[in-house]
């Protein structure tokens, strides 16, 4: 309770727990599929305050994680020896690549820099013309608009030193890929709210239609995310499977148009591999081939070796809900935020990562 | 880094042609640049939600206040001050 006592809605999430305790009967796999949503309900500490019936899934939602360890390898590739100014999100610079991350790359010698949004890379570009600078574009929907936005600034101010590696993944089909594989045990999803924020709700009418199973869109305050679970399981309860929108202060049925016709101008849809879980078919964008000076992929000869996963990490089970990160014999000995295995250890908002840093308040962990 | 921060916008300026509007955007105190290309209706004084630079959604004044809190009180606003300076 340490941690929600902070908060000014403890009540309301009181009130919740409450209504929750007295809507569920049977037991109930619920996957969150936002990691902002999975660093919420285990930093509040929610998982443990939830009745046990609730066993909430943590799902593939971080883009960070999900990027393939030899796309990093690219990226320290090109600011190690191609002498291009790498730059990307905080997060993105962290994590390791198959030796080492693009921040130690940094320490060595190479330029990488930490942006807080892909429009400063333009500048970064504008301002260093006999330079080439690159911007590791990582993220879901709720990022494509602004990674395509710096595309575009580009080309109006007829740079041709800025180009883009692109990390992009897409939602709806990861849930695809999850609710129809055999081994699923997910029966409801929380929607990642700022995804639909841009993307909007009609992507996912025909997924609660064909694995008939119900999908609450949902925002990542504690509040937000109890009631999108009552709502979830009120509808389980039921044998019901609609779309429901929890947060409809900032998700609108068709989303942001604007934004969807920015990404429409710079992306196309491809498919895409993500780390723990392989290959999903139209589930990631790539630049346009009409905009191929602004593809870094295309625009540098990259030849790296390919890279294996390790073995020993099991996060295609956790990712699928099938064990818990506790449940991986390496988490906490050889697998750690420093020194992560696998794709769920390697940002706050993966399920490892999360598990690890507030294990304190999840009592259900023995470190 | 899929974190939206509800800010306001204090001035609007057009750029490339006027054809891009950029505004300045402070949340709590701290103003960054932020995009409004894909927010067309939003105005001096208006609330947005900001994502890595670009304005992706108009909140009202009550909400915007309220999510602002909480993200300051788990401590990710230290990280967008944070992020920018290393
Ligand atoms: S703890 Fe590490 S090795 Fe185990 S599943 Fe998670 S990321 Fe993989």
């Amino acid at each position: 309770m340490k941690y929600l006592s902070e908060y000014r809605d403890a009540d309301i999430v009181a009130q919740y727990l409450e209504e929750l305790k007295k809507t569920v009967t049977r037991p109930w796999n619920i996957m969150e599929i936002c990691g902002g949503q999975t660093h919420s309900l285990v930093k509040n500490g929610l998982l443990s305050l939830m009745p046990d019936k609730i066993n909430m899934v943590h799902g593939p939602g971080c883009p960070v994680c999900v990027t393939p360890l030899h796309l990093i390898d690219k990226a320290i590739y090109l600011a190690t020896t191609q002498r291009v100014i790498l730059c990307s999100f905080g997060d993105m610079l962290r994590v390791p690549g198959s030796t080492h991350s693009l921040l130690e790359a940094k320490a060595a010698g190479a330029d990488v820099r930490i942006l807080y949004s892909p429009l400063e890379a333009v500048k970064l570009a504008k301002e260093n013309p006999d330079r080439e600078v690159v911007f590791f574009a990582v993220g879901f929907e709720t990022t494509a608009p602004a990674n395509a936005l710096s595309v575009l600034h580009a080309q109006r101010e007829g740079l041709r030193n800025y180009s883009i590696l692109t990390s992009h993944v897409l939602v709806p089909p990861a849930m695809e890929a999850i609710a129809g594989d055999d081994s699923n045990i997910v029966q409801g999803f929380l929607g990642a709210g700022h995804v639909c924020t841009i993307m909007g709700l009609t992507e996912y009418y025909p997924i609660v239609a064909k694995y008939k199973m119900p999908i609450v869109v949902t925002g990542f305050e504690p509040v937000d995310l109890l009631q999108g679970i009552v709502m979830l399981v009120r509808q389980l309860e039921r044998g019901a499977y609609k779309l429901e929108n929890q947060y409809s202060r900032f998700v609108q049925e068709t989303g942001n148009t604007a934004a969807q016709q920015v990404m429409q101008q710079v992306f196309e849809v491809a498919n895409r591999e993500w780390r723990g879980i392989g290959n999903i078919p139209l589930s990631g964008l790539e630049v346009r081939a009409d905009l191929a000076l602004y593809d870094a992929n295309k625009k540098f000869d990259i030849a790296i070796p390919p890279v294996t996963e390790s073995k020993e990490c099991i996060a295609g089970q956790v990712l699928r809900g099938i064990k818990k990160p506790y449940e991986c014999p390496q988490f906490g000995k050889k697998c750690t935020p420093t020194f992560p295995l696998g794709a769920p250890m390697v940002s706050s908002e993966g399920a490892c990562a999360a598990y690890y840093h507030f294990s304190q308040a999840e009592n259900r962990v023995a470190v | 880094m899929c974190l939206a921060i509800p800010g306001k916008i204090q001035s609007i300026e057009l750029r490339y042609e006027g054809k891009v509007r950029m505004a300045k955007v402070s949340f709590g105190g701290v103003v960054k640049e932020a995009s409004l290309e894909m927010l067309p209706a939003a105005k001096e004084g208006d609330y947005v939600l900001v994502h890595v630079g670009v304005a992706i959604s108009l909140v009202d004044a009550e909400e915007a206040a309220k999510s602002f809190e909480y993200l300051k009180e788990i401590g990710e606003i230290d990280e967008l001050i944070d992020h920018t300076q290393v």
